[in-house]
């Protein structure tokens, strides 16, 4: 009996995935990559003539449960609209029954891979401040991500920030009209919709279910952790981010989100973390606006919210803040006194 | 902060710092307020004009050629009118609008650049 390589069944795996995209406007170019759902391909767009990344579900038929959180995915992204979100082009079913979504083609790296060419940490922390841009306009428009991590954010080659995979996503706010069409990926589907994907392709949320865990160990609040999905709120996000922090301040990014708490971390830059970070959701930031906004004052050379300072601290943060003009001053009281010196003489 | 109003805190601390020097000059300690009042006065009116220029010109030698300029100027000035004390007094003033017209160049908010859509 002859068996089949472990290369030979991921090849022919790879072979059975590839999507009949006959009857679309798109001509299938590469795989990008593969996520929890589906794969990623880089496909051309024939009418617009543009490359466009196509996600495609691994399971045929629009019905199904993977199907109604990928095209959720693809409208939570469609309301997103902003430089820090991939924005999604088009929705619909192939001829296999798979259901796919096209958004832009982004040419760039992973965060975990950009990361290492970035050695600065002012250069890091102002990285973050672009993620924290786009998940605080999320939240603004009633989305949580729950699933932050840095294989989920893509820096794009001119710098850009583009925060991934919505596929978890929640909606915090009861937007009328649309929030009914968009099915919580949360939900428990008690009774199957007369018509699972209707003219728009949605599927309406029936009933919300409670203890399902989803997200990324090291990355998800304890609350997420614990499933406790119906109080998840910003402040979920808010624990990912400051895990996503202290991954970028690590000197080795190679390190896991715990791993590198270990390491030494300036103390405003140590309390940020910590205080965003917090398992209780009351002691963390409020908001995502609030932990940027520290952030940018450490940035700026301000005292931080998240970090009591002691009177030698204080004055070290106003040294380094005004070092310029303090050694020109003292420069030329040296000189001042040189030249009263050889006056005087 | 802008040029400007860095080169205006900048030039009174000098300048007031300078003034104050005059104290290790016994002949003039009885003019004490006066001559750090004139001096403060003297550094203003020096990093104000190097903050101006360097919201203008964008050139560190630059900026630094006009301090000297405007600091031996202005010491020049009070020289003259105190008929005596040159070097005591326009070195120490150029070298103050030397160190504000390169702290303007390097440090301090440019003027805001407003872009127009057609």
């Amino acid at each position: 009996m002859k068996f089949l390589s472990d290369k030979a069944v991921e090849r022919l795996r790879e072979g059975a995935e590839i999507p009949d995209l006959t009857g679309t406007r798109y001509h299938l170019l590469e795989r990008v990559a593969r996520g929890g759902m589906g794969v990623v391909y880089a496909a051309e767009d024939e009418r617009l003539q543009r490359r466009v990344a196509l996600k495609v579900l691994d399971v045929p038929g629009a019905d199904g449960d993977l199907a109604n959180r990928l095209i959720r995915e693809a409208l939570v992204l469609a309301r997103l609209e902003h430089p820090g979100i991939v924005p999604v082009h088009d929705v619909g079913t192939l001829n296999d029954g798979r259901v796919f979504y096209t958004m832009k083609f982004v040419k760039g790296q992973r965060l975990d891979q950009y990361i290492e060419t970035v050695s600065s940490v002012t250069e890091r922390l102002r990285l973050f401040l672009r993620i924290c841009d786009a998940v605080a306009f999320a939240h603004a428009h009633g989305v949580l991500h729950r699933d932050l991590k840095p294989a989920n954010i893509m820096v794009g080659s001119f710098g850009e920030v583009l925060v991934l995979d919505w596929g978890l996503a929640k909606l915090l706010q009861e937007d009328a009209g649309r929030q009914s069409q968009i099915a919580d990926p949360d939900a428990t589907i008690l009774e199957k919709p007369s018509k699972a994907g209707d003219s728009n392709g949605v599927v309406q949320t029936i009933a919300t279910g409670h203890g399902t865990v989803m997200g990324t160990p090291g990355y998800m609040s304890p609350e997420q952790a614990r499933g406790d999905v119906e109080h998840l709120d910003a402040r979920s996000d808010i624990f990912s981010l400051g895990a996503l922090l202290r991954f970028l301040l690590a000197k080795n990014s190679d390190s896991t989100a715990n791993a590198v708490g270990k390491q030494h971390l300036d103390k405003a830059l140590e309390a940020i973390c910590s205080k965003a970070a917090a398992p209780g959701p009351e002691d963390r930031y409020p908001s995502v606006s609030e932990l940027a906004l520290d952030v940018s004052r450490y940035l700026d050379g301000l005292a931080v919210a998240a970090h009591r300072e002691s009177v030698f601290e204080k004055l070290a943060r106003f040294y380094r803040r005004y070092r310029f003009f303090i050694l020109l001053i003292a420069a030329y009281l040296v000189m001042r006194v040189l030249i009263l010196f050889f006056l005087h003489r | 902060m802008n040029k400007v109003l860095l080169g205006l805190l900048l030039g009174a601390v000098l300048g007031a710092i300078d003034g104050g020097t005059a104290w290790f000059t016994p002949a003039v300690r009885s003019m004490m307020v006066g001559i750090v009042v004139g001096s403060t006065i003297k550094g203003l009116i020096a990093g104000v004009a190097a903050g101006v220029f360097a919201r203008k010109v964008n050139s560190v030698p630059l900026g630094i050629l006009f301090g000297l300029a405007v600091g031996f100027v202005l010491a020049f000035i009070v020289a003259y009118m105190q008929h005596g004390y040159y070097l005591e007094i326009i070195l120490p003033g150029s070298i103050v609008g030397m160190i504000v017209g390169y702290a303007t160049q390097r440090h301090g908010a440019g003027p805001a650049t407003t872009s127009v859509a057609r």
